[in-house]
């Protein structure tokens, strides 16, 4: 039997019944005002699919992975991993962001935990002092501190391709920064702020030309775009599941097998180990050499629900429907007195709206919008270098999910209204 | 205005709703700070909004502390009305002992005022106990 969403993939995109599929939506503040949710870009709302799959696993046969033969135990690795009569979690990530192999997927605790990984087991191995790791300004702080403090330990230099007036990547001037001496590029797949998608087929082929690697933060990309770590070719890309309908407390990264296999360790722990002397220890194969201790199991097996549900939808249908409401939302946002909007236009960007409202302090603006049910971010959102460049300490972020509507945009643009209202802004 | 009579004003505010109304109101009405006191030392570092703060031991008998600030975001001023009530103009022996979390509860504000929220108003509190302490 179909699901219902694998339904609608084949049929147009209906929201309505999308919207059905996740129970916390619909929901309603004591005031009997609708929530209308739209902080997605800082995690995002979970399908019953996802819940009932964790569910399952806390009821039916949880135990710890990696370590029980007994039944239970060898359920959740073949929920992990996979087995002749099921695809694993594991594979069903593979599959998603097109690697090569499911040993090249490593789970972590999110974004965060794997650009650290990398800094610490890649960074701390191979930079050299002279060294250039190569970011930008609208990068998060997730992938930008910790290339700060392995250049630091390590006498490598930091440096910055610079930005178009409208926040995106200035390729004219990419040559400017990238030279021999970069040993890696790290760079988002879309702005958390801005909303810039950022161009990286072009990124890749002038870094593989000096010869750097390339990491891809894809905490916000990966949940609103297809992704295929091949094409173009990528070294590393590091992901989150809340921000994909998935649980918290789980991450991906995906790395090179080669790259995997020449990093040193980072966590040292259990699993991670092929043979513990008294005084050192030799390393296990990937991905158990980068996932010590017990990995969040049910969230890494409800991940891979949330994959599959996010698959059911499928990209051209997400795409297409994120991308409708973008544009509506921006037009409906110029109506606003006084509204700026950063970032380029629409059609380089994802489902994410960074806004100020002259004369209101978006702190302000959003506890007023909270009084009307709308969730938004306000903030430097982890990107203060970015709004040392906006010259702004801080911003307004409506971010949308394929689950949002333009009912819930009306929403947002009156609550903005009634906020200006209130800050005597009429 | 007392406290006491702060928590009754707040007692016929029966959602945030209302609260907040109020707060703008209290925030629009906050003395002006001068601007040429807006400077990095006066600054309270919370995570989103700019408060500027300056305390001052007055030479009076018993002194007292008086406390300027202002906040680029309105309903923050409005918080700081309310510190203002409690705290300015009292000796640095009654600020140490105020019990400023357990006000907060009784205005029904004391989600505004963790170290979590960061919305610079533990910092403020902070920073008039430690001028107290000094003052003591």
């Amino acid at each position: 039997m179909k699901t219902m969403s694998e339904t609608i993939s084949q049929q147009s995109f209906d929201v309505d019944a999308v919207r059905c599929d996740f129970p916390i939506l619909g929901k309603s503040l004591p005031s009997g005002k609708p929530v209308v949710y739209l902080d997605n870009a800082a995690s995002a709302q979970k399908p019953w699919q996802v819940l009932t799959k964790e569910a399952e696993v806390y009821q039916n046969y949880y135990a710890n992975a990696y370590r029980g033969v007994y039944e239970y135990g060898a359920r959740v690795d073949e929920e992990l991993d996979g087995s002749n009569q099921q695809e694993g979690s594991r594979i069903k990530i593979q599959k998603f962001i097109g690697a090569s192999s499911p040993q090249e997927v490593i789970f972590t605790s999110g974004t965060t935990m794997s650009i650290n990984l990398v800094a610490n087991a890649w960074g701390r191995k191979f930079l050299q002092p002279g060294d250039e790791i190569v970011l930008n300004e609208m990068e998060h702080h997730a992938n930008l501190v910790p290339w700060q403090q392995v250049a630091a330990e390590k006498g490598a230099s930091l440096k910055f391709i610079p930005l178009t007036v409208d926040g995106r990547l200035d390729l004219d001037r990419i040559d400017l920064v990238l030279t021999d001496k970069t040993k890696l590029v790290a760079v988002t797949g879309m702005s958390n702020v801005l909303g810039t998608i950022n161009p990286i087929a072009e990124v890749v082929f002038k870094a593989k030309a000096c010869g750097a690697i390339v990491l891809v933060d894809g905490a916000q990309s990966v949940p609103h775009r297809p992704v295929d770590v091949l094409d173009p070719p990528i070294d590393f890309l590091a992901f989150s599941g809340h921000k994909l309908f998935g649980p918290t407390g789980i991450g991906v990264l995906y790395g090179r097998s080669e790259l995997l296999d020449a990093m040193d360790a980072f966590l040292g722990g259990g699993h991670m180990i092929e043979r513990v002397y008294r005084d050192h220890s030799t390393w296990a194969e990937v991905p158990a050499k980068f996932e010590a201790g017990t990995i969040p199991i049910v969230q890494g097996i409800a991940l891979g629900a949330a994959v599959d549900y996010v698959n059911s939808i499928g990209f051209n249908a997400i795409q297409a429907y994120e991308h409708h409401l973008l544009e509506f939302a921006t037009q409906r946002l110029s109506e606003v007195p006084g509204l700026t909007i950063y970032g380029p236009s629409s059609e380089h960007k994802g489902s994410i709206i960074s806004f100020t409202v002259k004369g209101a302090h978006p702190e302000d603006l959003a506890q007023l919008l909270n009084l009307r049910g709308v969730f938004v971010r306000h903030g430097h959102h982890c990107t203060m270098p970015l709004h040392d460049l906006l010259g702004v300490t801080a911003s307004v972020r409506a971010s949308f999910a394929f689950y949002n509507t333009e009912a819930e945009v009306d929403a947002l643009v009156d609550a903005i209204f009634f906020a200006r209202q209130k800050l005597r802004l009429d | 205005m007392t406290i006491d009579e702060l928590v009754e004003e707040f007692d016929v505010l029966c959602d945030w709703d209302e609260r907040c109304d109020y707060l703008i109101d209290l925030g629009f009405e906050l003395p002006e700070f001068p601007s040429e006191a807006k400077i990095a030392q006066n600054q309270v570092y919370g995570c989103q909004s700019n408060v500027w703060m300056i305390c001052e031991i007055q030479p009076i008998d018993p002194p007292v502390i008086k406390i300027f600030a202002e906040s680029d975001a309105i309903i923050v001023n409005g918080l700081i009305a309310l510190l203002m009530t409690i705290f300015s103009g009292k000796t640095p022996q009654d600020i140490l002992a105020t019990n400023v979390e357990g006000i907060f509860a009784r205005l029904g504000l004391d989600r505004h005022l963790s170290a979590a929220r960061r919305n610079g108003l533990f910092g403020m509190v902070n920073k008039i106990r430690n001028y107290a302490k000094h003052a003591a």
